[in-house]
């Protein structure tokens, strides 16, 4: 096994995350595919007994679990290069609150549009409209949400970018309508070799999608 | 310069979140104002501060708001170098820090659940408070914590910070709601390093006394049951009680808030 070890699903923003923190530190890995629709891996079962979940980093045989507290190791671990944290306190505190808020608020949301409907769902859009104006607010006019550098804020939110279509068929709204500095922002990230090249196509996450409506029993 | 002058908290006296701060600038040495926030009708101050979240806490740090108690300890950690919370090692610190979110991802809600509910529902709340602290108590045992007094080593740290500010309430609802949820057969190592840390002075001056916390709990219980609402009440001042159903493995494996 190499010193570096990414459990790991091809659509699985989470992982991707991790993908994206990798490639940015220029960290060479193996990537190994969970297959996750059926049965897990003893190894996975092994790194991650609480969650049994990927994204797992396996660094010299320690399992790291949690996409944004891996990436944040990633981060201290090879801090040489590209840092994606910022060093002041107050500006990390910034940066923690708002990778969380994606974890807490904007995914969850998200993962409603597509899984209810009706009423719920309806509810759910509002929401998330929302939501993504609290994010055109934070990131303003800059470049990233990290500032001129692409940061920990980024990383977390990148991956959602290929599931933009998705939330947008199913629930039946325009993301740039809401929030066009945003989707801006997600072209601009596509632009980084980094995330181009972890990040799934929107079409295969819709067909993802429809995959886990059927097994979810949303129709 | 004089930073410490310069620090509020907005808490509210029962929040473990709340506690959790006040004990981490207690053990740095630090003085701050505190103003008690009503965490029902939401003040000004607090929409100000936590416009995403109006909740307690609130660090106000120079006047800039720090919110999210992890967050905000790991701030403390930042800003003030001495008696050191997060370990220095990154692995170290991955490893506390998951505890950490295990311990408000799933310990917290199974807890808050065994107090919002009853009967059949209860019991299984309990089932899943015995669950995730048999994990924990594994790690104690043999695992990353082993032979550590704290999960901080031989002083207290962040996991400590976080796990034992809100562990007062498994005694407290083992007696609100006549249940055992932290037996110490079951579980030596945990109930071991509980008393421990409820020894600890800057914890005792930190924790409010155990018969107002009682007053408190069978109060929120009886207007719970007077209201006669679903068993999914979330109870305020502790972590809400919404433990995950049994979603399918794929899109938990791939869509899960703890990804």
């Amino acid at each position: 096994m190499k010193a570096v070890v990414l459990l790991d699903f091809w659509a699985s923003p989470f992982g991707q995350r991790c993908r994206i923190a990798l490639a940015e530190k220029g960290v060479e890995y193996e990537y190994r595919e969970e297959n996750i629709l059926g049965a897990k891996s003893p190894l996975l079962l092994k790194s991650n007994p609480v969650y049994k979940k990927v994204p797992v980093l396996i660094h010299d045989g320690k399992p790291v679990c949690e996409s944004l507290i891996i990436v944040q190791y990633i981060d201290e671990a090879w801090p040489d290069h590209a840092p994606l944290l910022p060093a002041d306190p107050y500006a990390r505190a910034q940066a923690c609150f708002w990778a969380d808020f994606v974890d807490m608020k904007f995914n969850e949301c998200g993962s409603r549009l597509w899984k209810l409907k009706g009423e719920a769902q309806a509810a759910a859009k509002e929401e998330f409209i929302g939501i993504l104006k609290l994010l055109e607010g934070e990131l303003g006019d800059k470049k990233y949400f990290g500032g001129d550098a692409f940061g920990f804020v980024d990383v977390a939110l990148a991956p959602f970018v290929s599931w933009f279509y998705s939330y947008e068929t199913c629930a039946g709204f325009s993301i740039e309508e809401a929030a066009p500095k945003v989707v801006a922002w997600g072209k601009r990230c596509m632009e980084r070799e980094s995330v181009a090249n972890a990040l799934s196509h929107p079409d295969k996450i819709y067909e993802m999608v429809g995959v886990l409506k059927k097994k979810f029993g949303v129709e | 310069m004089d930073q410490h002058s310069s620090l509020k908290l907005l808490g509210s006296w029962a929040d473990s979140h709340t506690h959790r701060v006040q004990l981490a600038l207690k053990l740095k040495g630090l003085e701050f104002d505190y103003q008690e926030e009503d965490v029902v009708n939401i003040s000004p101050a607090l929409v100000l501060h936590n416009p995403v979240y109006k909740m307690v806490p609130v660090l106000l740090h120079k006047d800039r708001p720090v919110v999210e108690s992890v967050v905000i300890l790991q701030y403390i950690d930042e800003t003030w170098a001495g008696n050191p919370l997060t370990p220095a090692d990154p692995f170290e610190r991955a490893v506390a820090r998951f505890w950490c979110h295990f311990a408000e991802d799933k310990l917290a809600p199974a807890v808050g659940a065994v107090f919002s509910s009853s009967g059949e529902g209860q019991k299984a709340a309990v089932d899943q408070v015995h669950e995730n602290l048999k994990l924990l108590e594994c790690e104690m045992r043999d695992g990353a914590f082993k032979g550590r007094r704290f999960f901080g080593g031989d002083k207290i740290g962040l996991l400590d910070v976080v796990l034992g500010c809100g562990s007062y309430w498994l005694a407290v609802f083992e007696e609100v709601m006549e249940v055992k949820l932290v037996d110490p057969e079951s579980f030596p190592a945990f109930h071991a390093w509980l008393r421990d840390f409820e020894e600890q002075n800057e914890v005792k001056e930190t924790i409010p006394a155990i018969d107002k916390l009682l007053e408190y709990a069978r109060g929120v219980r009886q207007m719970m049951l007077s209201l006669s609402s679903s068993t999914s009440t979330s109870v305020p001042a502790t972590a809400a009680a919404n433990a995950t159903g049994n979603d399918d493995v794929a899109v938990d494996a791939i869509d899960g808030s703890s990804g």
